[in-house]
């Protein structure tokens, strides 16, 4: 194509997004029926680059638009508005078990989308698209103020949305890596959920007196929402992901100070030392490493470690107790944490106790241990940090890229549902406002 | 005790560009319930911008902007971008304010908030019901700002994303001078590089004297980098600039630009800008009418061979644009050319007819640069309402025509 001559139009809208907002690319004025690949580069804050694209043919007026025309190839196939996002992969010759997660959630992800001539596979970075647009996508929506918080021994970040308030509050725990990390709170916050992201096992703290925290810990971050002038303190719910699931139940259950209005848990189990704080819930889940399986490729295998589901009452949280409503996600492909299995036991826990009217459990078919904000990378392994071992290895999570990216998506649009509906009163989940998602 | 029940406003996109459109809706207000609908900007001057709507919300207690109508505010009825394009002053700033955005590389930010009840006054003494903030933007995702000082040329370049080649435009403000970007970014950001050009400067040059080489450098810069195709380069000029595009298309024999668009221009030169006060307020049409009929005193547009787009507006009071496009469509049919323009006009619509859903001024403060020594209340006029409705519109049919001349690979006609 004479690229001089080359009239081909590439638009992306919104050009700004959140995270979790969909987005329409049409590849306009093209010739008629003329082959193309629609490509997306990102380059991530440890400086790797990951790419996905499409196959697609313009139809008889040279237009393709990704939301409706199918994908012929590439790393998604079909009709997938979003395949170009959550595709995404490292580019070949990169270093294995990356995993992209961002840090820094005060500017956006720019991802590069391009359309190049022909049904090609490789070599993008060697040839020179037809079009390109950069896109922006945020975590944070523009309003939401981010408060880091380092009282009574804390490492957390608050972020609260725009206006005046008061507005619900979530305190938001993610597993075993530690680190501080904030894209799942931020993002809460921009749709109207103040959202504390607490680290509970790289904190300062930790890292100063060289052990654990306590249940206090929570129970103080639980205060920090409590009494914040713009949150509604009887409207606080908590989520947790991993090993951050081990902690919401047992204060949902046990804690007198926390009164939950609400908890979800992702990916996790309720087998635990009833009477144990973090350093005991590790220990436990250490006392049977010799179950680690390895897989063909050498990842780790960890969910045989939790297993089975004991029947001894001291090692599971008494989930007949619980008093609020619970959103259990769990991924069927999960090879991390016997997810499936846990919500199994619960449910019938709570049956026998007469309160599974508060249990909703989400269970997704191949999907894996991860299961993040939509339209973000499935990782089905990456180098994961033992914080025991202080070793790194690659760790298998599990889950089939495109069945996970929709659960991804469809487990993060229920879990708005879920809290809005419980943090909020007198709204309808009818009207919730989910029109963009 | 469970949580009050809290209205949900939601403003889509969050950040968006400057002309594209806004959806509006607030939900979980008790049916049936008069509300207000604000909008708040803080200047670069640091002066407070609002506009306001009174709704009702319907029995699901939704309240949507763009489908339900206004009924009393800075703007009534049915009107989606109504929060944005009838905001004025806040009682109490100063005279005469223009809200221009000069840092293209930061967004225009926008609090959006709903008020219970009908709220016309003392906004900043309420606590709304709920709030969110907007990122209004000049500038995609991606668009490169360079800044041009070669050749004597001083201005902005904006590049698209993209390799390229993309067709340019030199983009021209009028007599107020200075360097003016963000029209440029916004092109840009359609896909075609704009030079923003500083030509009017008191520094540079001598009162009312325009170096003819100065516009035909500029324009070759263009032509001549490497993301630019050559022979797709354009003109695009406001009041001076205007006249300063139908000079060049019209005399210069080095610069042949491919189309040219003239928004609320003359083609007459002045000679010096004198002034009749008129209620407080200067107002320059009427002097420049009798110079119509010298014809020495005119752009000799029966020489421009390219299509030419005018834009108007009929209650123009700063150059009598309706009478010289009447003059300049006589002009080009008597040379043969007059298949080349085309016109807009609109009805009570003013001088400045900007990118679409900026606010309306029928006066503002004006300093002509190196002409008056001092800043006077200069009447630009327009009706907010059609004058709004004028830009929209306008700014459609530019794009329209910039795309079907710059970017088609048919021939180019003169017609929308």
């Amino acid at each position: 194509m004479d690229r001089k001559r080359c009239t081909l139009k590439l638009l992306v809208q919104p050009s700004r997004g959140l995270v979790d907002e969909m987005f329409i690319i049409l590849v306009q004025k093209a010739p008629s029926g003329f082959q193309l690949t629609v490509h997306a580069l990102h380059k991530c804050e440890d400086g790797h680059s990951w790419e996905a694209f499409g196959h697609y043919t313009a139809d008889t007026i040279g237009t393709v638009n990704v939301s409706e025309d199918p994908s012929l190839g590439g790393t998604y196939s079909g009709v997938e508005q979003m395949g170009l996002l959550w595709s995404l992969r490292p580019v070949p010759g990169s270093k294995p078990g990356l995993r992209l997660r961002k840090m820094n959630v005060q500017i956006p992800m720019e991802v590069t989308i391009s359309v190049y001539q022909g049904h090609q596979t490789e070599g993008f970075m060697d040839q020179v698209p037809l079009a390109s647009v950069v896109v922006e996508r945020w975590y944070m929506a523009p309003g939401v103020s981010r408060i880091p918080i380092t009282e009574d021994g804390l490492t957390a970040t608050l972020f609260l949305p725009p206006g005046p308030g008061p507005f619900p509050g979530l305190l938001d725990l993610w597993g075993g890596g530690g680190q501080l990390v904030e894209y799942r709170a931020s993002l809460l916050a921009s749709h109207g959920i103040a959202s504390l992201a607490l680290d509970y096992l790289t904190a300062k703290i930790i890292m100063e007196t060289g052990k654990m925290v306590d249940l206090q810990y929570f129970e103080k971050a639980y205060k920090i929402l409590e009494q914040h002038p713009q949150v509604h303190g009887s409207s606080i719910g908590m989520l947790g992901l991993s090993l951050g699931t081990s902690i919401t139940l047992k204060m949902a259950v046990y804690s007198e100070v926390m009164k939950l209005r609400c908890a979800v848990c992702i990916s996790g189990c309720h087998m635990q030392p009833v009477d144990g704080s973090v350093e005991e819930i590790l220990k436990y889940f250490n006392q049977n490493a010799d179950r680690t399986r390895i897989s063909e490729e050498n990842e780790l295998i960890w969910r045989d470690v939790l297993l089975p589901v004991p029947s001894d009452l001291a090692f599971k949280v008494d989930m007949g107790r619980l008093k609020c409503p619970l959103l259990v996600v769990v991924g069927e492909d999960d090879q991390n944490w016997p997810a499936s299995e846990s919500a199994m036991d619960m449910e019938e826990m709570m049956e026998q106790a007469g309160n599974s009217h508060l249990l909703t459990v989400l269970s997704y078919p191949k999907a894996g241990h991860l299961i993040e904000p939509p339209y973000t990378p499935h990782a089905r392994a990456s180098l994961f940090k033992s914080l025991a071992t202080r070793e790194k290895m690659i760790v298998l999570w599990g889950g089939e890229t495109a069945a996970h990216s929709r659960a991804q998506e469809d487990a993060w649009r229920k879990l708005l549902v879920f809290l809005k509906e419980n943090l909020y009163s007198g709204s309808n989940p009818g009207t919730t406002s989910l029109s963009h998602l | 005790m469970s949580p009050p029940t809290s209205p949900i406003l939601s403003v889509q996109p969050t950040r968006g560009l400057v002309d594209e459109k806004l959806k509006v809706v607030v939900e979980s207000l008790p049916p049936g319930s008069p509300v207000t609908l604000h909008s708040l900007h803080h200047s670069e001057d640091e002066d407070y911008w609002e506009a306001f709507g009174h709704y009702v919300s319907d029995f699901r207690g939704m309240v949507s902007v763009s489908e339900d109508l206004s009924f009393g505010g800075t703007y009534t009825g049915k009107e989606d971008m109504g929060l944005l394009w009838s905001m004025r002053p806040v009682p109490g700033s100063r005279k005469g304010l223009r809200l221009r955005k000069m840092n293209v590389c930061s967004p225009m930010l926008h609090n959006i908030s709903v008020y219970s009840g009908h709220v016309s006054e003392g906004f900043r003494e309420q606590t709304p019901l709920t709030s969110v903030l907007v990122e209004r933007w000049y500038m995609a995702p991606g668009v490169k700002r360079i800044d041009i000082m070669e050749k004597g040329v001083r201005g902005t370049l904006f590049i698209p994303p993209g390799p390229g080649p993309f067709p340019g435009l030199l983009d021209m403000w009028g007599g107020g001078g200075g360097l003016i970007e963000y029209r440029s970014a916004l092109l840009a950001s359609h896909g075609y590089v704009s030079l923003a050009m500083d030509y009017f400067n008191s520094q540079e040059l001598e009162s009312a004297d325009l170096e003819f080489k100065y516009f035909e450098t500029a324009f070759n810069i263009i032509k001549e980098h490497p993301q630019v195709i050559p022979d797709r380069v354009g003109m695009f000029g406001l009041s001076l600039g205007s006249l300063v595009t139908m000079h060049v298309a019209a005399e210069s024999t080095i610069v042949k630009p491919r189309c040219c668009i003239c928004v609320s221009g003359s083609h007459f030169y002045p000679n010096t800008f004198f002034c009749i006060a008129e209620n407080n307020h200067h107002v320059w049409r009427d002097m420049w009418i009798h110079l119509l009929d010298d014809p020495s005193k005119k752009v000799d547009v029966g020489k421009i061979n390219c299509p030419i787009l005018l834009v108007n507006g009929k209650d123009d009071q700063n150059v009598p644009a309706d009478e010289c496009a009447e003059d300049i469509a006589l002009l080009m049919n008597a040379a043969g050319n007059g298949h080349l323009l085309s016109r807009v006009l609109y009805p009570d619509t003013g001088h400045l007819i900007e990118p679409p859903y900026s606010p309306h001024f029928r006066a503002s403060n004006f300093k002509a640069a190196g002409v008056a020594t001092k800043t006077v209340m200069l009447l630009w006029g327009g009706q907010t309402k059609p004058h709004s409705d004028a830009q929209e519109d306008a700014w459609r049919k530019i794009l329209s025509f910039l795309q079907h001349n710059l970017y088609s690979s048919t021939p180019p006609r003169a017609k929308l």
